[in-house]
């Protein structure tokens, strides 16, 4: 690391100073695992549904969109944890609630021993930004065409009005912009988003989240708009992160296999649940969860079917239900191959499967494993969840 | 898999009056197709050869800016204004697509080969039903009434698996999947011999990429279908092609049967590109890293594109254009390390650099 990035971590030292005086503040808040970082304890993001005007009157009940409802979650210092989901799953608002984009409306965010819930505005808030950073997923939509890279990466730091004198601003800038890998970065400070190519673009996203020196970053989708020649610079240079500064990610992705590679811990998303958590390893090679082993099937592989065959695959009938209806029971029933009346009528809980791995599965009570479940080479994928509303492949 | 596959649910069909016998379905040859852009040209697709054969599937991968939309959009004559086919030709059937007029192309596209375009929601008509949008090159081409098209679109919606009671929906009260699959209907209304699928499944969740594939797959066998899958996403041509095309830069990298190239990758491309992608059902749990990014193509690298970023660039590379070599297990390749007459062993490239855990 250059001169830039030691001039980094010295701003960072300032902070976890600050920090400390936080979880001092916090110390009365129930004690996690000793290193615990973030904590999600039941949280649920309702959003109303307003079709009409009329609908605030009294006595009227537009629905809610459950777009995560009841989550508990904790990431340890110095994690990769994978949020992995489809669309609708509610991955990304998870990770909107953990960097107070989105208010929960009910459960609590324990971040670094101190309840964040309800912080609002204040010293408090703005310490809060600082150590927990957003990295989104589109770097043409977060980049001001108009503005240089420079002012872009020191936006952050003008906001919180975190460093007043120039020299100071000019030097933190520099520093996030070549911890980000962007050399020399009085060069590419100067330059403007359209003289840089999709993964420079990327990397300027990432320096504006190092410029404040955080401790987590929530990196929703950060490589999915790459081709895969720049995206595993990318993730190359997130990694590094995490091994010079002790960065901890909540990574969001839909990508299975990109969590397996880069995640120490998987947990897997439907409709608004966690269906299973557990090490990267244990989810992919020995899934709990049906829905979580239907997806290992039909992520995307590189190996050709042998010859003569098709890839065994269970691919689901229909697509996610809208969170407006959630299903009755598990909410994964309608379209789970595995299904049984007790999964209509009973939400399942998380079950400890061992080694750090739990699913939201009544198959997996009591650490049994999966049965064998159809694939395309069977026949029956259609038979064991019609659904008149989009109809699968497997039907026709 | 390269010999055609019986059509059970639908005659044969006749061929194109113009139709040279014997002739291969698709035959593309050094085909040239460049852009003006502010005074500069810029070279998109820069000596492209492949040939399809009826009922087979062929992809066509490669990055953003490699070229790979735009040889799709020659095929069915679709470039935008500031781009023109310059060179090569393009023969269906034995016709010659490249030099036909503007009016006698339509006499072909749509009828003989059809395209499925990436994200339905902006190639979808949103005022319109479905089904009429469906109907609509059904009496434009066919010359049939509204009444049998609607007909036609019903079963269509069908063959798709949307009941054929949803047609009547616009196009915003479907899904994303459904959407795709009433894209894929529509490019099937005038029983092309070729479908284009240009990133058909990209903007999916998985799940419902995977229905779609599925679905394209039984099209493919139920019609006796060709194929031409255009995409970034090397997973989709290793669980749909028969053959892989690899383009870098505006040229061929390496194309061949997908057993033989995914396997035994020989392009320092080709391999790198594998290497990137990250497979859960590889032992490997690190992604390579390519360093470098494409070439500008107003100014391609003279000699091979790919030598600036290839850790086995020798100096001939940036001097000479590496010819195409064709090896026994019919893989072409545009590389030096595989000239005439060598033995074709692939040429392991090292990792420079990886990501993930070993």
């Amino acid at each position: 690391m250059s001169a830039g990035g030691a001039g980094m971590s010295a701003g960072g030292a300032g902070m976890s100073a600050g920090g400390a005086g936080m979880s001092a503040g916090g110390a009365g808040i129930g004690a996690g695992e000793p290193d615990e970082l973030l904590r999600i304890e039941g949280l649920e993001v309702h959003f109303p549904i307003r079709r009409s005007a009329l609908d605030i009157l009294p006595g009227r009940h537009p629905g809610v969109v459950r777009a995560v409802d009841g989550i508990d979650l904790t990431i340890r210092r110095g994690e990769v944890l994978a949020l992995v989901g489809e669309s609708g799953s509610g991955k990304t608002t998870t990770g909107r609630v953990v960097v107070k984009l989105t208010a929960p409306t009910g459960g609590r965010v324990v971040f670094d021993g101190q309840d964040v819930t309800d912080l609002r505005g204040g010293a408090a808030l703005r310490t809060y930004r600082q150590r927990v950073q957003l990295i989104f997923q589109d770097p043409y939509e977060t980049l001001n065409p108009k503005q240089s890279i420079g002012d872009f990466v020191a936006e952050p730091l003008d906001v919180n009005g975190l460093a007043p004198a120039p020299d100071d601003r000019r030097r933190r800038v520099l520093a996030a912009l070549d911890a980000a890998g962007l050399r020399p970065a009085e060069d590419f400070a100067r330059r403007y988003p359209h003289e840089l190519s999709g993964g420079q673009r990327q990397r300027v996203v990432i320096a504006g989240a190092l410029v404040m020196g955080p401790e987590l970053v929530v990196a929703d989708e950060p490589v999915s708009m790459l081709d895969v020649s720049i995206r595993t610079e990318l993730l190359r240079l997130m990694l590094d992160l995490r091994a010079e500064r002790g960065l901890t990610y909540l990574f969001i992705t839909h990508d299975l296999a990109l969590a397996w590679v880069l995640a120490d811990r998987i947990a897997v998303m439907y409709l608004g649940r966690i269906m299973e958590i557990g090490p990267a390893e244990r989810v992919i090679e020995d899934p709990h969860n049906p829905y979580t082993r239907a997806l290992v099937s039909v992520s995307p592989t590189t190996t050709p079917p042998a010859a003569g065959e098709r890839a065994q695959r269970t691919i689901l009938v229909g697509e996610t239900p809208d969170a407006a209806h959630v299903p009755s029971g598990c909410r994964f029933h309608p379209r789970c191959p595995l299904v049984f009346d007790r999964c209509r009528t009973e939400s399942p809980p998380l079950f400890d499967v061992g080694a750090g791995q739990a699913a939201a599965c009544w198959l997996a009570e009591g650490g049994r494993s999966l049965p064998l479940m159809p694939t395309t080479a069977a026949a029956g994928v259609a038979a064991a969840a019609p659904s008149p509303e989009a109809p699968g492949v497997a039907a026709s | 898999m390269t010999a055609a596959v019986p059509r059970p649910d639908r005659p044969p069909r006749a061929l194109p009056r113009l139709a040279v016998a014997g002739a291969p379905l698709l035959e593309v040859d050094d085909l040239k197709t460049h852009f003006r852009l502010a005074g500069e040209v810029v070279r998109a697709v820069d000596g492209v050869s492949f040939r399809l054969d009826a009922g087979e599937a062929l992809g066509i991968a490669g990055e953003s800016g490699c070229g790979k939309t735009t040889t799709a959009l020659s095929l069915v004559r679709l470039l935008p204004a500031n781009a023109s086919i310059v060179g090569g030709s393009i023969r269906l059937h034995g016709i010659d697509l490249a030099t036909k007029s503007d009016t006698a192309i339509r006499r072909y596209r749509w009828r003989e080969i059809s395209i499925v375009f990436q994200g339905a929601m902006n190639a979808l008509n949103p005022v319109a039903r479905v089904r009429d949008q469906i109907a609509e090159p059904i009496v434009e081409r066919l010359g049939v009434d509204a009444r049998t098209a609607r007909r036609r679109a019903g079963e269509l919606l069908e063959l798709v698996g949307i009941p054929r009671a949803r047609g009547s929906a616009y196009p915003h009260e479907l899904s994303g999947g459904m959407r795709q699959r009433a894209m894929i209907a529509m490019a099937l209304a005038c029983d092309p011999a070729i479908v284009i699928g240009d990133e058909p499944t990209t903007a999916l969740d998985v799940m419902v990429q995977a229905q779609i594939l599925d679905l394209l797959e039984r099209l493919r066998e139920r019609l006796g279908l060709s194929l031409i899958l255009i995409t970034h996403d090397l997973s989709v041509i290793a669980e749909t092609c028969d053959r892989v095309l690899i383009m870098y830069a505006g040229r061929v990298a390496e194309e061949g049967p997908v057993a033989q190239v995914f396997t035994r990758p020989r392009h320092p491309y080709t391999q790198k590109l594998l290497a990137a992608f990250p497979n859960i059902q590889a032992d490997r749990r690190t992604l390579d890293v390519i360093p470098g990014t494409p070439p500008d193509l107003r100014t391609p690298p003279p000699g091979c594109r790919f030598a600036p970023r290839c850790p086995l660039a020798m100096a001939v590379c940036s001097e000479v254009v590496p010819p195409e070599v064709t090896f026994a297990d019919r893989v072409r390749v545009a590389c030096h390390l595989y000239s005439e007459g060598s033995s074709g062993e692939p040429v392991l490239v090292p990792a420079a650099a990886t990501v993930g855990r070993a």
